[in-house]
């Protein structure tokens, strides 16, 4: 089927006022009458949730962690875009929008990127007016640093902790909403199915992770701010709680899900360490400000670090893409690091790593400007390497990150079932196939701020309120549902613990759908995910009981969904015979190995459908149009 | 390179606070943690002796965790007496067992605070922290209403004041830390970010007045000064924020 995105035509610059003002409104007295379920406190939910209660909407609020605040929003550590352009530099929307879609190796909706880019300067304004302490000058006026993939100044940020800063300003607004009673929040719960009235979203069946108990929440509409699944990895940057699940739920309800295959491995993590390890802990992309990433020269030279000579060192980023250097978007530097260590040139354990190296930087600027600037991530590198990043280079390789693509959305931010929401993260949208570092959280706030506000209420406007009762048959329905899995999970009672089997998973897909796909890793990970699913399913043990905290069997919901996920981002790779953005397969790649787009064939998202856990998916495609920004080959030389 | 010593490997005692419920009575249980390096943070550690349970047919220990880099505040965990294992500036996920040598005995309790009851373990109910904060915690601007951010000039002094009052996690260890089961570091540090800040000030009063009051609801006790929250917070929070607490309370209470 070809999907449309609804997109408005006409000047991109006038897409998203038009349509604002084409849209249905709800009028104040009626917007109490409609109930709006959020599932995810993060960046897009929390902000969401807050702006709709403050709209007299009655809004309920989900999340798994014991706190909104803690949604890993809160990890972000760099900054935010926006095209504020206080620097002089240059910057514009036009240019952040042609950023973005470039960014995006040019698989992302035009129109959606724009009103992204044109929302970006209110959000600053927003979070400063909350009282989110973003860095200052002397005189008093905004910061900005740059980031990857750009070459003017747009990213604001509040020391290496923006995602916090950000976060605890949507959570605050959100705890404002609660003590007005607009909002009503439910930590420690976690969504497992979407339940349909007529195809549409109405409700959500959770699970009460203190008690065990299950329950229904009928709204209105279902706004899905779940976040991405980089966990299906098993050792990512993510939260260890992260993961697909809820998006998962709405897939199997009948929910498309576009790109899987779009994840993003973020070139500076600390390395791994050893088998035990349970994540990978992402330093900073502002970091590449000053850091510059190199390794030796020559093969094994086993010197330490600061005994090899200039000349002796390759610093591959800025050999490679002389305009950008260090600050080539994540993708690139990604695949950079990787190609170093695959010639038998990375450095620590392993030889996986890259150094990223201050010293030039100290020498210019001292150590504590670069303790300013950086100085929490220094400790934090310090905390788990015992190295000291002042004295001797940082070691960093490329980690599983963040999720692209997501559940497929038109312009509204409405799926394909009616009602049902997706925000940030948890949705396809903006970021093609690779995202440009303090993207993210100019998504999750924009989606949140100030898109759902206006397309949901031309949603409602054409719905009736309270269209599904809390003892409907829908909701029985899935209540049942919901409960049968979980008492099968638990009479399993094999001898594989559900840690071990999201490893074995992961390894998989790191190492057959990790920085570089082929077809026949591809296809064998299509063919060994059933197995590793078959195994879980026959002998997991989870210890326990269903009514009670219960941390195994939350896990294995999880890793269950993660087991049935993975094998559609490989589906969606192998079908996608091109290289673009976080998608490298190595078929398809220029002579200088940097990837190759096929424009004729794969200039489209692909949303699959789902037909069954053990058939192949059913795919749509939604074709994009590039009219604003001329299609061409991404370069950073 | 440095600290690699791989083959190297510690087994601990580790004696755990085990609950099966908040109504129930809870007990120390004995367990050794067997083949860990000093690359092993805490958690992994935990993660390790619950893989041993687990197979061995016990319930593995319950225990809050989730970011596992120091910044979401979700682990919680008292380790031989001190909130967070007691290492400056650090999460029980960034601890990490070079810390520690072989033979150790490690004790492990959950936050103990009246206000934070016990679900299970080692893990605790701390939405009373979410109800200080919804008593005032934040400016009442409403989405879309903000001028543009340069408007408000704030000097890079009051902006860093800011700023290190806002790096709370919303772990509770200052609570757990406290002689009587304050959160007056975790409320001065939400206070004072706001009086800092030229948009805080509009609600400046009621703020303190109710987010103290809702403090005191929620059967947090009061500061005699032991400074122990200070140096039990993973972010370093000063206690300063408490005297600006009580500065802008009694300004409230005067004018």
């Amino acid at each position: 089927m070809i999907l449309d995105g609804k997109s408005p035509t006409g000047p991109i610059e006038q897409t998203w006022d038009r349509h604002r003002f084409d849209m249905k409104l709800v009028n104040p007295a009626n917007k109490r009458k409609y109930k709006i379920l959020v599932v995810g406190t993060g960046l897009a939910g929390a902000s969401a949730a807050a702006s709709l209660g403050e709209l007299g909407y009655n809004v309920e609020a989900f999340c798994y962690q014991d706190s909104p605040r803690r949604a890993h929003s809160i990890a972000a550590q760099g900054g935010i875009n926006a095209a504020k352009n206080y620097p002089n530099d240059g910057d514009s929307i036009r240019r952040l929008f042609y950023d973005t879609v470039k960014g995006g190796d040019f698989r992302a909706r035009e129109a959606d990127v724009w009103r992204l880019a044109q929302v970006s300067n209110d959000i600053i304004d927003q979070c400063v007016a909350q009282g989110v302490p973003f860095a200052r000058d002397y005189a008093g006026y905004l910061d900005n640093r740059s980031f990857g993939g750009a070459q003017v100044s747009r990213t604001f940020y509040a020391r290496g902790q923006t995602g916090q800063q950000l976060l605890l300003g949507a959570y605050s607004a959100l705890m404002a909403q609660v003590k007005a009673g607009t909002v009503k929040i439910f930590p420690r719960t976690e969504v497992m199915d979407i339940v349909l009235v007529n195809g549409e979203a109405k409700g959500v069946t959770l699970r009460d992770l203190i008690t065990g108990k299950y329950r229904t929440h009928v709204g209105d509409a279902v706004i899905l701010c779940s976040g991405g699944y980089a966990n299906v990895y098993d050792l990512s940057t993510m939260a260890r709680g992260a993961s697909v699940s809820a998006n998962w739920a709405a897939y199997k309800k009948g929910a498309y899900f576009a790109n899987p295959c779009y994840t993003q491995i973020h070139p500076t993590c600390i390395p791994q360490s050893g088998d035990y390890q349970s994540k990978l802990t992402l330093m900073s992309e502002s970091l590449r400000n000053d850091g510059r990433c190199w390794v030796p020269r020559n093969h094994g030279d086993n010197r330490p670090p600061n005994d090899i000579p200039e000349e002796d060192r390759d610093y591959y980023l800025e050999r490679k893409y002389p305009s950008f250097g260090n600050l080539a978007p994540r993708d690139i530097a990604s695949r950079a690091a990787k190609e170093q260590c695959d010639d038998g040139r990375g450095v620590g354990p392993g030889g996986r790593g890259v150094y990223l190296d201050f010293r030039d930087a100290i020498n210019r600027l001292g150590e504590d400007t670069i303790r300013e600037r950086y100085g929490n991530l220094f400790e934090m590198y310090e905390l788990i390497t015992a190295e000291n990043g002042y004295k001797v280079p940082m070691r960093i390789y490329p980690a599983p990150h963040y999720a692209m693509g997501g559940l497929w959305v038109d312009y509204n931010c409405m799926s394909n079932l009616p009602g049902l929401f997706v925000l940030g993260e948890a949705n396809f949208s903006v970021h093609g196939a690779n995202r440009l570092g303090a993207s993210a959280l100019m998504q999750g706030l924009a989606d949140g701020y100030f898109i759902i506000p206006y397309t949901i209420a031309n949603y409602l406007a054409q719905t009736k309120p309270g269209m599904l009762k809390a003892d409907a048959p829908e909701c029985q329905a899935s209540l049942q549902e919901v409960e049968a899995r979980v008492n099968k999970l638990l009479s399993i009672n094999g001898k594989r613990t559900v840690a071990e089997l999201h490893r074995e998973i992961g390894s998989l897909m790191w190492n057959n759908a990790g920085m570089a796909r082929s077809e026949e890793s591809l296809k064998e990970a299509i063919e060994k995910i059933p197995a590793i699913r078959e195994e879980f399913w026959q002998n997991v043990r989870i210890p326990g009981a269903g009514a009670e905290l219960n941390q195994q069997l939350e896990n294995a919901g999880r890793v269950a969904d993660f087991l049935e996920f993975g094998e559609l981002l490989c589906r969606d790779a192998l079908h996608r015979r091109e290289s673009c953005g976080g998608h490298f397969r190595v078929e398809y790649q220029t002579e200088d190995g940097e990837a190759l787009r096929d424009d004729e064939n794969f200039c489209y998202s692909a949303a699959w459908g789902f037909k069954g856990v053990d058939n192949e998916p059913e795919l749509h495609k939604e074709p994009l149009k590039f009219e604003n920004v001329e299609l061409a080959v991404r370069s950073y030389k | 390179m440095s600290g690699q010593n791989e083959h190297r490997t510690m087994t601990l005692k580790l004696i755990v606070w085990r609950q099966k419920g908040p109504k129930e009575a809870g007990r120390f249980e004995t367990y050794v943690a067997r083949g860990i390096t000093e690359h092993h943070s805490f958690l992994e550690m935990l993660d390790v002796v619950n893989q041993d349970l687990i197979k061995e047919g016990q319930e593995p220990i319950t225990f809050d965790h989730d970011c596992r880099e120091g910044i979401c505040g979700t682990c919680s965990q008292v380790i031989n007496g001190q909130p967070h294992g007691g290492q400056t500036r650090t999460t029980v996920c960034q601890l990490h067992m070079r810390k520690f040598k072989d033979g150790d005995a490690i004790y492990i309790e959950p936050w103990r605070a009246r206000a934070f009851p016990i679900l299970r373990d080692l893990v605790v109910d701390r939405s009373a922290l979410d109800r200080i904060i919804q008593a005032g915690g934040y400016t009442s601007v409403r989405t879309g209403a903000a001028p543009d951010g340069n408007s408000i000039l704030i000097s890079k002094e009051a902006a860093d004041y800011a700023m290190d009052a806002a790096e709370c996690i919303g772990c509770g260890a200052c609570v757990a830390a406290c002689p009587n089961g304050a959160a007056m570091l975790f409320t001065g540090a939400k206070v004072s970010q706001l009086a800092a800040l030229p948009q805080g000030q509009v609600e400046a009063r009621e703020r303190v007045n109710s987010m103290i009051e809702a403090m005191q609801e929620c059967g947090f006790g009061n500061c005699t000064n032991h400074y122990e929250c200070q140096a039990a917070c993973p972010k370093g929070i000063d206690v300063k924020f408490i005297a600006r607490l009580n500065r802008e309370y009694l300004k409230a209470l005067m004018f």
